[in-house]
């Protein structure tokens, strides 16, 4: 049986972890090769680096830290922030990311999922969605880091981009992110009864119990935090023995 | 020395960084002389059946790859595992390698979340050198939409998603396929690297 997934997300500026609170109010703590092979070390199924530099020098110290971690760690590494073109995306695979992460620029040019799907295979396309409840069942898709409504409705974003060749979704909650009360079990339920790809959880948690929820109560694959592992609150063990001994499938 | 090799698709450089990793001698190389000169070969790839079959026709290695896989331990991971086969069919009928006998089709059960990516129990069928120091509750991960179709003698282990996923194939001789990625299936993955590079 497939084992669900416990992923350590470590958002990277300038070559260094970060993390920021409702994507507001960054702290700076630690190298992200180190903390990659800290949660290697924990039992991590995957870890994700987004990279939330702006600058095009920035760039390049991000992929030499991507490269690094590939030396390194032997687990898959998806590769998020600033991916913009095929070329974007060709050039983080060959530093060593197993998938990239669009967002912002998906919603912009959807064109750039199937392309990427065609040239490098939908298991590297993982399409991240930050969304927002704007009525009941009813969500809207936001960019920019949360900033910006695009007005589109969540579920049929969803349709389109699994159309399109997206080979995950990483679903991150707007509402919840940052607020350490767990996963928007009701928005997730949504998104994994309305496509037949994999769901990754993100945004929300706060305590062990919260991972055993999602699993639990929707169909995530996958459950994704930050700043829970970075400030050891929790170790991706200690949430995989707490699943385990509930019944859930874990490595 | 093996060969890894490198016609253009694929995550060649993850394959090569554990076997760095495990010190042992590879090198990434699209050229007949130095894959026949190898001590072993991996065959990578990532993407379509097709794509990757015509890539490397184009690269002009299907025979030297036929050829040493009669002489030497070879071994496909997930879809150079897949073009071992006589034939795939995704998007359109396609001829493999024919390394090892069956073919590759589309794991369309009801239900199942597609692709099949995360990590997954291997479950021993037969004995096989690759699985040597490997436990009964060891995961590996995978990610493919695909899988093998052939004989159970063909398969060493499998995994459970939608019935019975060949993850680890081997002809009995020299070629070997793993479905899953060994590069990026943490201490379990090496391990089975290394079993691999113990075969030279």
């Amino acid at each position: 049986m497939l084992a669900k997934r416990i992923i350590p997300c470590l958002d990277v500026r300038n070559g260094k972890v970060v993390k920021g609170v409702n994507f507001e109010g960054i702290r700076d703590v630690g190298d992200p090769v180190e903390c990659a092979a800290e949660y290697n070390k924990q039992g991590a199924d995957e870890i994700v680096f987004y990279d939330i530099t702006a600058s095009f020098e920035g760039r390049g110290v991000f992929l030499d830290v991507v490269r690094e971690t590939a030396k390194k760690v032997f687990v898959p590494l998806t590769v998020g922030g600033g991916i913009k073109t095929v070329d974007d995306i060709r050039e983080t695979l060959r530093a060593g990311a197993d998938k990239v992460s669009v967002n912002s620029q998906a919603v912009k040019n959807p064109q750039l999922i199937k392309d990427g799907a065609d040239i490098f295979g939908s298991q590297c396309i993982c399409v991240g969605i930050d969304a927002k409840k704007i009525a009941d069942h009813k969500w809207t898709v936001y960019i920019n880091g949360g900033r910006v409504d695009m007005g589109i409705d969540l579920i049929d974003w969803v349709h389109t981009i699994e159309k399109l060749g997206a080979g995950e979704i990483c679903l991150n909650s707007i509402d919840a992110d940052g607020t350490k009360e767990g996963f928007d079990i009701e928005m997730l339920k949504a998104v994994c009864d309305n496509c037949s790809i994999p769901v990754i959880a993100s945004g929300g948690a706060g305590k062990i119990n919260d991972f055993y929820e999602v699993f639990e109560k929707t169909g995530a694959t996958a459950a994704l935090a930050a700043s829970l592992f970075h400030f050891r609150e929790l170790t991706v063990g200690e949430v995989k023995d707490y699943c385990r001994e509930r019944g859930v499938i874990v490595r | 020395m093996i060969a890894i090799i490198d016609y253009g698709a694929g995550n060649i450089f993850s394959v090569k960084n554990a076997l760095d990793y495990l010190g042992l001698d590879c090198k990434l190389t699209a050229d007949k002389d130095e894959i026949k000169a190898a001590d072993a070969v991996i065959l990578p790839g990532v993407g379509a059946f097709p794509a990757a079959m015509a890539m490397l026709e184009k690269s002009g290695l299907i025979d030297t790859i036929k050829e040493e896989a009669a002489k030497k331990p070879l071994l496909g991971i997930c879809l150079g595992m897949q073009m071992l086969f006589e034939k795939g069919y995704e998007f359109e009928e396609c001829d493999g390698l024919g390394l090892i006998k069956g073919s590759v089709r589309y794991m369309d059960e009801p239900d199942l979340i597609i692709p099949h990516m995360g990590w997954n129990k291997l479950e021993k069928l037969n004995d096989c050198k690759l699985l040597e120091n490997i436990g009964d509750d060891e995961y590996v991960y995978f990610v493919h939409s695909y899988k093998a179709e052939c004989a159970d003698e063909n398969i060493a282990a499998y995994s459970e998603y939608g019935g019975r996923v060949p993850a680890l194939v081997f002809d009995g001789k020299f070629v070997y396929g793993a479905q899953f990625h060994p590069e990026k299936s943490g201490d379990t993955g090496l391990k089975i690297l290394k079993n691999f590079g113990e075969l030279i």
